[in-house]
C-alpha cells in the first residue's frame, strides 16, 4: 500500500483540475437534480425509518419484552447489532484519522463519506444500548452527573466503560468530521445558487475565507483532531469487547477478544466502506475520483483484517481445547454442533473462506465482485456478534437453565429500521454536503501536478 | 401473557342489587366475626354512616375499596365523608390489631376431603400468606403446594360472585324461597326425591348435618363423589378385614418401604407428614446412620418414585401381580401364576429377602390407583411382617357416608334416569365435568332438570360451588360458595385430628358455607355456620367449660383427643379370597392408559389458579398444560416428539392430546393426569391443556389397556421451564448432554473433568466408607484454588446462609410457591413461560442419569447462591445489585435501569427479569393477595432471591427490641418454612450453635461452581442413597 502508484493505477484518474474537481463533487450537491434512482432509494429507507420509530416507541411502550430475549439469553438482537453497528464505524475513523496520520495520500477521496458512514454508524449503534435497557428513561444513571442521592455510576462494570467510548467516540467523530467540511462548506456557500443555500453552508462555514492563517489553524487543528481519534480506533473497541470479556461467561471470557473485535470492526467497517463507494461511485459518476485503486486498497485491508480475525477464532477454538476447561471446550463444540450450528458454519464461510477471494487482483479490482463480497462479509461479522451474544449465554454453567433464542418480528424491525435508517442519512448526506472532500482533492491534484513536473 | 395484563371489563360486575344485604358485611376484630349483639350494637353506635353506606348494598368495586381502606386502618376511621355525630377515636388499638404487623390465625384447609392444619397470615384482614401448623399432625409447620396456592384462590376475580338461577342473577332470599317451595313437599314424604351429592366429607359438624337430615328425612339419599377418591383403599380394606378402614402410615418407623404404585410422599391426605417422617428416616449425617431403604414399582415417575432407592416401572396392570409374588415370597398364599419377567423376578427376590429381614420395620403402601385387590394384599403382607401397629395402622373410615364413590356416583345416575328425584342438592365439587364420561353424568342431569311437559313433576338441581362452573352451567341454582379462609368449619386430617377451620376474613363475594346449604335442607335457615359449628361442638365436648375450650382450640388449631380410633382388625384369609380371582395376565391388547390426578392443578379445582398453572409440575416441569407422557423408547417408535398432537382412542373415545416425553415411563404405558381441559372455567385455566376424563371410564378409573395412540400431524407448544428434550435426549446429539450428577461409586469419587459436579450422589455405604466424598469431588478436580490479593471481608454481625440437603428434597414444590406467595412474583402465562421468561425465584432442577427408560432421577432446589464473589454486583452499571453486611446480595429495584448483564454474568441463573410488565394490577382482588413488605416490582428490573430479606427485618426488629440477636430456628425463609421434608436450612453462619452451622460442617456440604471462586452461601448437602446390595442393577 504504498503511497506511490507504482503499476498505472491512480488514485486520481489523470486529467482532473482544480476546477472539474471542483465542479465534479459540488454539482451532485447544487446542480444536478435528484435522479429516479435517489428518490426511489430515498422512499425506500424512509419505510425503514418509520419502521425504527414505530419498533422503538413500542419497545419504549412495552418493554424489551417485545424481543426474543429471555433467561438465560438476556442479551439478544440488540447487542449484536450495537456491536455490529459500532464496528462498521471503525473503518471510517480508521481511514480519515489513522490513514491521515500514516500519510496515505489515497484515503482523500473516501475519508469523507467513510466518516459520515462512522457518524451514521454510530447513531444506529447508540440506539441498541439505550433501547435494550428495561427502562429505558434512565439511561442518564449510567452518567456520572450531580444528584441529591450522591450516586454514581458503579465504575467497575463495562458498560459504564461503554458509555464513555461510545459518547466519546461519536463527540470526536462529529467534530472531525466537521472540521473537515469547514472548507467545502465555504465553497459550497460560494457556489450557493439560492439565498438559502447561501444562508445555511453559510452559517455552517463558520466565516471561512480561505486565508493562510485559516489554513494553516485549519490544518493543525485537523491534525490533532486526526491524533485524538486515532486512538479511539483501538480503544472503543476495544472496551466493547470488554462488555463480554470481563464476564465470566465461557464463550465470553476471553483475553483475545479486544485485538480480536478491532479486527473485526475495521473489518467489517471496510465491507461497508465498499458497500456505500461501488454503487456511489457508479451513481455519480465518480470512478475519476474513486479510483480501482481505492477498491483494491479498501479489498487488501479487508483482507488483512479478515486474517486476524479468523486468527482469533483460531485462538478462541484453540483455547477451548487448551484450557481443558469443561464449560469452555463445550461452548466451542457447541457453537459448532449445537442448535446454532448454522452461524457457525455461515461465520466461517463468510468471514474466512470468502475473504481469501481477495487475495486475487481480479477480485480485487472488481467492482461488482467486491460489492457482493462486502455484502457477504457484513452479512458474516453480524453473524459473528450473533454467535457470541447467543451461543454463549443459550447454554452455560446450568443445563437446567438452557434454552433458545427466537428474534421476534420487533427484533428485525428495529434491526432493519437502523439499516434503513443509515442508507437515509447517507442519502441526505450526499444530496446535501460533498460526498468526497473537495478541499483535500484539489490538493491532491496540486501535489500530482508537482509530481508529474 | 397479555391476558394477565390487559384489562379486563369483568362482565360478571355485580350490580348493587345482586349483593344481597345480609352479605355484605365485613369484620374487624373476631368479636365482630362472633356476631355478638352487643358488639353488633357497639358498631352501629360507633360507625352508623360507613355501615349504613355498606348495608344500602354496594357494588363489588366499592366494596372491596370500603373494606381495603377500612381494614387497613383497622377500623379506626371510615370511608367517603365522616358521619356527622360525634365521635370518638381510640384511645386503646382493638386488641392483636397493629398497623403493619400480621396476624396468624389457626385454621385448616380441607382438600380432597381431608385436612391439613395451617396458620394463615393477615395483614390488615387481608390473608395473603398460608404457612404449616407446627400443632396440627398433618403439617408439623410444613406445606404443600396446594395449601400455598390456596390463598389465591380466595381472591380469584373469576369466582361467583352471586346467586345464579337459569343463568340469570339473583339472589339468596329467592333461592330460599324456591328451595323451600320444593322442601315442603319433600318433608311431607319423609325426604323421598331429595337427592344429595357431596365430595367426601371428615368434618365431624357437616356429618352431624347429614344425620339430622337423615333423620328428619330417612327417605332422602345421600350419594358422595370425588374424582380422586379412596375406593379401591376401602374396599381392600374389606377385602383383608372385613370392615373398610383408613390406613395411617408412621414412616418414622420404617426401615423398608415398599410402595405398589402409592404416591405416598405427595398426593396422600397425609403426604406432608409423610414426607417429613419419610426425609427424618433417611438423614445421614455421620458414617454409620441408619437409613430407610424405598422400593417403587409404578407406571409412571412420581415424586415418591423419584426418591426411590429401588424404582421398577411396571405397567398399573401389572402390579397386582407384583403383589401376589411379594405375598407369595413372604409367605401369604395367594393365587395365580409368578411373574415372567426375569428383572421383576430378581427385584421381588431381592425386597421380600430385605422385607423378611426387617421384620416389624417394614411397610407395603398401596396406590390409590391400584385395585383393591392390592390393598388387600398390602394389608396382607403387612400383617405377615408384623408392621401392624408399628408402620402402619388401621382406623376406622374418616369419611362420611357412602364410601364407594363410584357406586354412589352410578346410583345417583340410576336415580336421575328413573326421574324420581325431585331435588338434586350438590354440595360442591363438579360432577359434570369429574364423573366418569361413561357414565354421562351431564346429559343425564340436563335430561333429568329439563322436565318434557308441564305435568311432570317440578325438579331442582342446585349446586353450591365457589365458581359457576360446569355443573352449575347445568343446574337451575347456583350458590357461591365460600373459600375455606372466609368459613366456618371442621376438618379431620389423615389420622383423623380435627382442626376447626377458622375464616380470617368476611366472604369477599358473599358466598354460602357447606353448613349453610345442610341447615337449609333441616329448615334450619336463620343460624349462621358459627352457631351450628359451636353446637355441634358444645354438644361433643359437653357445656362446661366449653368456652375456654373452643378458645385453645382455635388457638392451638388442633382439637385435641380426635385422633380416629385404631381398630385391631383381624386378618381374614386374604389368601383365599383372592385366589379365585387371580387376574389373567392381560398381555398384547395395546398400550396401558393411566390418569393421575395432576399434580398441581389436582382434579380441575385448581384449574384457574395462576400459581398452580405456571407452578412446573414435579416430574415434567410442564406448565400450562396437560400432556400425555410417553416412555422415550416409545414415542420413538412411533415417531413422536415432544408437543406433537395424538389421538387417544381408549374404550371406544377419544381425545387428542400432546406428547410429552417422560424418561422413567413404562414403555408400553402413556399416563394422562386429570383436571385440564376444562370449558367453563375462568381467565387463568382458559384454554390449558386436554379434558382427560373424557377418557376415564366408571369401571376402570385409574387404568386401563387397549389404548390406541395414532399420530395427528398437529403440534402444540408444551411450556416446560427446562429443556426437557436436551436432558431427555434423542433430539440432541450425546456429546451436547453434559455429565451433571456425579455418582461416587467407589470410596472415592473420581473428579472427571468432563463433569459439571452440580449434583452428587453416593450410595450409603461409599458415604459410610469415605463420607467427604463431595468435597473431594472439588479437590482432585483441575481447577487449583483461587486466591485474592485482597482482604476478605469480615462478617462481624449475621453472616445468612442456607443449606439445601439433596437426600431429602423430593421435588414437590411446595417451596416454589411459597416463595411465589411471600415475594408476590408474578405470573406471567404459558406465551411468556414458553419465551423462557417465568419469574419463580426459586427452582428445582431435574437431572435424569443413566438410561432414559429407567433412569435416576435427581432433584435440586436452586435459589439465590448470595455469592460473597458475586458475579453479578461487579457488572452491574448503576450498582443495583450490592452486597450488604449480612453477606446477602440485594437487588435494588428502585435503582435497576435493566441491563441485564447481571443474569448474564450469573452462572446459576437465578435471576429474573421483568421483560414486560408482570404485575397484575387490574383485578382489585388479587392486589389484596400480596404481602406489604415486599415490593412489587415494575416493568423492565431485575429480580432474585433476598433469602426473605424483609422476615430478617422483621426478626431483627423484635431482636433489638429486647436487645438480642436473632435466635436459631426464629427466622425461617419462605421456602424453608413450606418445605415437608425440612431439606431446607437457613440462619446464621456466625451463631455456632446454628442448625446452618452446623450443616456447613457436614462432610456432605459442597457448593455448585466453586471453582468459579463464587463462594456462594447457598450449599448443598449431597444426596445419599441406600440401594439393596442384592440388586445391583439401574442404580449406583
Amino acid at each position: 500500500m504504498s503511497s506511490q502508484p507504482a503499476h498505472g493505477e491512480h488514485i486520481l484518474a489523470p486529467g482532473q483540475t482544480y476546477a472539474s474537481v471542483t465542479d465534479k463533487i459540488s454539482s451532485i450537491v447544487q446542480n444536478r437534480r435528484a435522479g429516479r434512482l435517489w428518490w426511489l432509494s430515498f422512499a425506500f429507507t424512509s419505510m425503514w425509518v418509520a419502521i425504527l420509530i414505530a419498533a422503538v416507541s413500542y419497545v419504549i411502550y412495552r418493554g424489551v419484552g417485545i424481543w426474543g430475549v429471555n433467561i438465560p439469553v438476556a442479551w439478544g438482537f440488540a447487542i449484536a447489532n450495537f456491536v455490529w453497528w459500532i464496528g462498521i464505524g471503525h473503518a471510517g475513523t480508521f481511514i480519515s484519522a489513522f490513514l491521515l496520520l500514516m500519510r496515505q495520500e489515497w484515503r482523500t477521496s473516501i475519508n469523507r463519506f467513510a466518516e459520515a458512514m462512522t457518524l451514521f454508524a454510530v447513531m444506529c449503534a447508540g440506539l441498541f444500548p439505550l433501547l435494550h435497557l428495561g427502562r429505558q428513561w434512565y439511561f442518564y444513571w449510567l452518567l456520572p452527573y450531580p444528584n441529591t442521592m450522591w450516586l454514581w455510576p458503579q465504575f467497575r462494570s463495562p458498560l459504564v466503560w461503554d458509555v464513555f467510548a461510545v459518547s466519546t467516540y461519536f463527540t470526536i467523530s462529529l467534530l472531525f468530521w466537521y472540521a473537515g467540511l469547514i472548507p467545502d462548506l465555504a465553497t459550497l456557500r460560494d457556489r450557493a445558487h439560492t439565498r438559502a443555500g447561501q444562508i445555511v453552508y453559510g452559517i455552517l462555514a463558520m466565516g471561512w475565507r480561505g486565508s493562510v492563517r485559516h489554513w494553516q489553524r485549519y490544518k493543525s487543528a485537523y491534525l490533532l483532531l486526526a491524533g485524538l481519534a486515532t486512538p479511539l480506533v483501538i480503544s472503543v473497541h476495544s472496551v466493547v469487547s470488554l462488555d463480554f470479556a470481563v464476564a465470566q461467561l465461557p464463550g465470553w471470557h476471553s483475553t483475545i477478544f479486544p485485538p480480536y473485535f478491532v479486527a473485526g470492526a475495521i473489518f467489517s467497517g471496510f465491507a461497508m466502506v465498499l458497500t456505500l463507494a461501488i454503487p456511489m461511485r457508479w451513481a455519480f459518476g465518480l470512478e475519476g475520483l474513486i479510483t480501482t485503486r481505492h477498491l483494491d486498497n479498501c479489498a487488501k485491508l479487508t483482507l488483512v483484517t479478515g486474517l486476524v480475525v479468523a486468527y482469533g477464532y483460531m485462538t478462541e477454538h484453540f483455547m477451548g481445547w487448551y484450557s481443558g476447561d469443561v464449560y469452555e471446550t463445550f461452548v466451542a463444540h457447541n457453537r459448532m454442533f449445537g442448535p446454532y450450528a448454522w452461524s457457525w458454519w455461515l461465520i466461517m464461510a463468510c468471514n474466512v473462506v470468502t475473504p481469501q477471494l481477495l487475495w486475487f487482483k481480479r477480485v480485487r479490482t472488481s467492482a461488482v465482485t467486491l460489492f457482493v463480497l462486502s455484502l457477504i462479509i457484513q452479512l458474516g461479522m453480524w453473524t459473528e456478534r450473533f454467535m457470541i451474544v447467543v451461543t454463549s449465554l443459550h447454554r452455560d454453567f446450568v443445563p437446567s437453565q438452557w434454552d433458545m433464542y427466537y428474534p421476534t418480528i420487533w427484533d428485525y424491525a428495529t434491526l432493519f429500521g437502523t439499516i434503513g435508517f443509515f442508507f437515509w442519512c447517507f442519502l441526505l448526506f450526499i444530496r446535501f454536503l460533498p460526498a468526497i472532500s473537495i478541499a483535500e482533492v484539489r490538493e491532491l491534484v496540486h501535489e500530482k501536478k508537482h509530481e508529474g513536473q | 401473557m397479555p391476558s394477565m395484563n390487559d384489562v379486563k371489563t369483568s362482565t360478571r360486575e355485580l350490580s348493587s342489587a345482586n349483593v344481597p344485604p345480609t352479605q355484605a358485611r365485613l369484620w374487624r376484630t373476631l368479636e365482630e366475626l362472633v356476631d355478638s349483639p352487643s358488639f353488633r350494637e357497639q358498631i352501629e353506635r360507633e360507625f352508623p354512616a360507613g355501615v349504613g353506606e355498606l348495608r344500602d348494598g354496594v357494588s363489588r368495586r366499592e366494596f372491596l375499596r370500603f373494606m381495603g381502606a377500612s381494614l387497613a386502618l383497622a377500623g379506626l376511621t371510615g370511608c367517603g365523608s365522616p358521619p356527622a355525630e360525634k365521635r370518638l377515636p381510640y384511645v386503646e388499638q382493638p386488641e392483636m390489631m397493629v398497623p403493619g404487623k400480621p396476624l396468624r390465625f389457626a385454621t385448616a384447609m380441607p382438600h380432597n376431603g381431608y385436612g391439613i392444619g395451617l396458620l394463615a397470615e393477615s395483614h390488615e384482614g387481608r390473608p395473603t400468606k398460608i404457612e404449616g401448623n407446627p400443632d396440627h399432625p398433618a403439617s408439623r409447620g410444613a406445606t404443600n403446594a396446594f395449601a400455598q396456592a390456596s390463598v389465591l384462590d380466595l381472591y380469584d376475580p373469576d369466582r361467583s360472585g352471586m346467586v345464579m338461577h337459569r343463568g340469570n342473577g339473583s339472589e339468596w332470599g329467592r333461592f330460599i324461597e324456591a328451595a323451600n317451595g320444593q322442601l315442603a313437599d319433600i318433608r311431607r314424604s319423609r325426604g323421598a326425591g331429595l337427592c344429595i351429592l357431596s365430595e367426601a366429607i371428615t368434618s365431624p359438624s357437616l356429618l352431624d348435618l347429614q344425620r339430622q337430615i337423615r333423620e328428619q328425612m330417612p327417605e332422602a339419599s345421600w350419594y358422595c363423589y370425588a374424582p380422586i377418591n379412596h375406593d379401591n383403599e376401602h374396599e381392600g380394606t374389606r377385602i383383608a378385614f372385613g370392615e373398610a378402614l383408613h390406613p395411617v402410615y408412621d414412616l418414622a418407623q420404617a426401615a423398608r418401604i415398599v410402595s405398589l404404585d402409592g404416591d405416598f410422599l405427595h398426593s396422600d391426605p397425609g403426604s406432608v407428614r409423610y414426607a417429613r417422617d419419610f426425609a427424618a428416616a433417611r438423614r445421614v449425617r455421620k458414617p454409620g446412620d441408619a437409613m430407610s431403604r424405598l422400593y417403587v414399582a409404578e407406571p409412571t415417575p412420581t415424586v415418591t418414585g423419584s426418591m426411590a432407592d429401588h424404582r421398577l416401572p411396571a405397567r398399573a396392570r401389572d402390579i397386582e401381580a407384583l403383589a401376589r409374588g411379594l405375598a407369595r415370597r413372604l409367605g401369604v398364599n395367594v393365587g395365580g401364576a409368578d411373574v415372567r419377567d426375569a428383572r421383576q423376578r430378581r427385584w421381588l427376590e431381592a425386597v421380600a429377602n430385605d422385607l423378611k429381614a426387617n421384620r416389624g420395620a417394614s411397610l407395603v403402601i398401596a396406590g390409590r390407583s391400584q385395585p383393591p385387590a392390592v390393598h388387600a394384599l398390602a394389608c396382607a403382607l403387612n400383617h405377615a411382617l408384623g408392621g401392624i401397629g408399628k408402620t402402619v395402622s388401621y382406623t376406622e373410615p374418616l369419611e362420611g357416608g357412602p364410601l364407594n364413590h363410584e357406586r354412589s356416583l352410578r346410583e345417583l345416575v340410576e336415580r336421575l334416569e328413573a326421574g324420581d328425584a325431585r331435588m338434586l342438592v350438590m354440595i360442591g365439587g363438579n360432577p359434570v365435568y369429574t364423573a366418569p364420561a361413561d357414565l354421562n353424568f351431564g346429559q343425564r342431569l340436563l335430561n333429568w332438570a329439563l322436565p318434557k311437559d308441564a305435568q311432570e313433576t317440578k325438579r331442582l338441581a342446585v349446586h353450591l360451588s365457589t365458581h359457576y362452573d360446569e355443573t352449575s352451567l347445568l343446574s337451575h341454582w347456583h350458590v357461591p360458595r365460600q373459600h375455606y379462609l372466609e368459613s366456618w368449619g371442621d376438618v379431620r386430617a389423615y389420622d383423623g385430628t380435627v382442626a376447626i377451620v377458622q375464616p380470617l376474613i368476611a366472604p369477599l363475594f358473599g358466598g354460602k358455607s357447606d353448613h349453610e346449604m345442610l341447615a337449609l335442607l333441616t329448615g334450619n335457615v336463620d343460624t349462621t355456620p358459627h352457631a351450628l359449628l359451636r353446637d355441634y361442638w358444645r354438644r361433643r365436648a359437653g357445656a362446661a367449660g366449653f368456652d375456654a375450650k373452643w378458645d385453645r382450640w382455635l388457638e392451638k388449631g388442633v382439637v385435641p383427643d380426635t385422633t380416629a380410633k385404631l381398630r385391631e382388625p383381624a386378618a381374614q384369609n386374604v389368601a383365599e379370597q383372592l385366589a379365585a380371582d387371580a387376574p389373567a395376565e392381560a398381555d398384547g391388547d395395546g398400550l396401558e392408559l393411566v390418569f393421575q390426578p395432576d399434580p398441581t392443578i389436582w382434579d380441575g379445582c385448581f384449574a384457574n389458579n395462576g400459581w398452580q398453572q405456571e407452578l412446573p409440575k414435579p416430574m415434567t416441569h410442564l406448565t400450562w398444560d396437560n400432556a400425555a407422557l410417553m416412555g422415550v423408547q416409545r414415542a420413538r417408535k412411533l415417531g413422536l416428539g415432544h408437543g406433537d398432537i395424538v389421538k387417544l382412542q381408549y374404550a371406544g373415545r377419544t381425545v387428542e392430546a400432546p406428547v410429552l416425553l417422560m424418561p422413567g415411563q413404562h414403555d408400553e404405558v402413556v399416563t394422562v393426569t386429570l383436571g385440564y381441559g376444562r370449558w367453563q372455567v375462568g381467565e387463568v385455566g382458559e384454554g390449558a391443556g386436554f379434558n382427560a376424563y373424557a377418557l376415564r371410564t366408571a369401571g376402570a378409573p385409574w387404568f386401563g389397556g387397549g389404548l390406541r395412540v395414532s399420530p395427528t400431524g398437529g403440534k402444540r407448544k408444551l411450556a416446560n421451564v427446562d429443556m426437557h428434550h436436551v436432558i431427555v435426549g434423542g433430539e440432541i446429539k450425546k456429546e451436547l448432554q453434559p455429565e451433571v450428577v456425579v455418582v461416587a461409586e467407589q470410596a472415592h469419587a473420581e473428579a472427571d473433568d468432563e463433569n459439571r459436579r452440580l449434583v452428587r450422589t453416593a450410595p450409603l455405604p461409599v458415604f459410610n466408607a469415605n463420607p467427604r466424598f463431595a468435597k473431594e469431588v472439588d479437590e482432585e478436580s483441575a481447577n487449583p484454588p483461587l486466591n485474592s490479593m485482597f482482604p476478605q471481608y469480615a462478617y462481624k454481625d449475621y453472616k445468612w446462609g442456607m443449606t439445601i440437603d439433596l437426600t431429602s428434597c423430593n421435588g414437590c414444590m411446595a417451596c416454589v410457591v411459597g416463595c411465589q406467595a411471600e415475594n408476590n412474583s408474578p405470573v406471567v402465562g404459558k406465551e411468556q413461560v414458553l419465551a423462557g421468561r417465568e419469574m419463580h425465584w426459586l427452582r428445582v432442577d431435574k437431572y435424569f442419569k443413566g438410561d432414559a427408560a429407567d433412569p435416576e432421577i435427581f432433584h435440586q432446589p436452586v435459589p439465590c447462591m448470595q455469592c460473597e464473589n458475586a458475579p453479578c454486583e461487579l457488572v452491574c452499571p448503576v450498582g443495583a445489585t450490592v452486597h450488604d453486611h449480612e453477606g446477602i446480595n440485594n437487588m435494588v429495584y428502585n435503582r435497576c435501569v435493566g441491563t441485564r448483564y447481571c443474569s448474564n454474568n450469573c452462572p446459576y441463573k437465578v435471576r429474573r427479569f421483568n421483560f414486560l410488565k408482570y404485575s397484575d394490577d387490574t383485578h382489585a382482588t388479587i392486589a389484596l393477595q400480596k404481602n406489604p413488605n415486599v415490593t412489587v416490582r415494575s416493568r423492565g428490573v431485575m429480580e432474585k432471591c433476598t433469602y426473605c430479606i424483609q422476615r430478617i427485618s422483621a426478626a431483627r426488629i423484635e431482636a433489638e427490641k429486647e436487645d438480642r440477636r436473632i435466635r436459631d430456628g426464629e427466622l425461617q425463609t419462605a421456602c424453608q418454612q413450606a418445605c415437608p421434608t425440612g431439606a431446607i436450612v437457613f440462619g446464621d453462619l456466625n451463631d455456632p450453635k446454628s442448625h446452618v452451622h452446623e450443616l456447613k460442617q457436614s462432610p456432605l456440604e459442597y457448593g455448585m461452581l466453586t471453582e468459579l471462586t463464587t463462594v456462594p452461601r447457598t450449599t448443598y448437602l449431597a444426596r445419599v442413597t441406600n440401594p439393596n446390595p442384592a440388586l445391583d442393577e439401574g442404580h449406583a
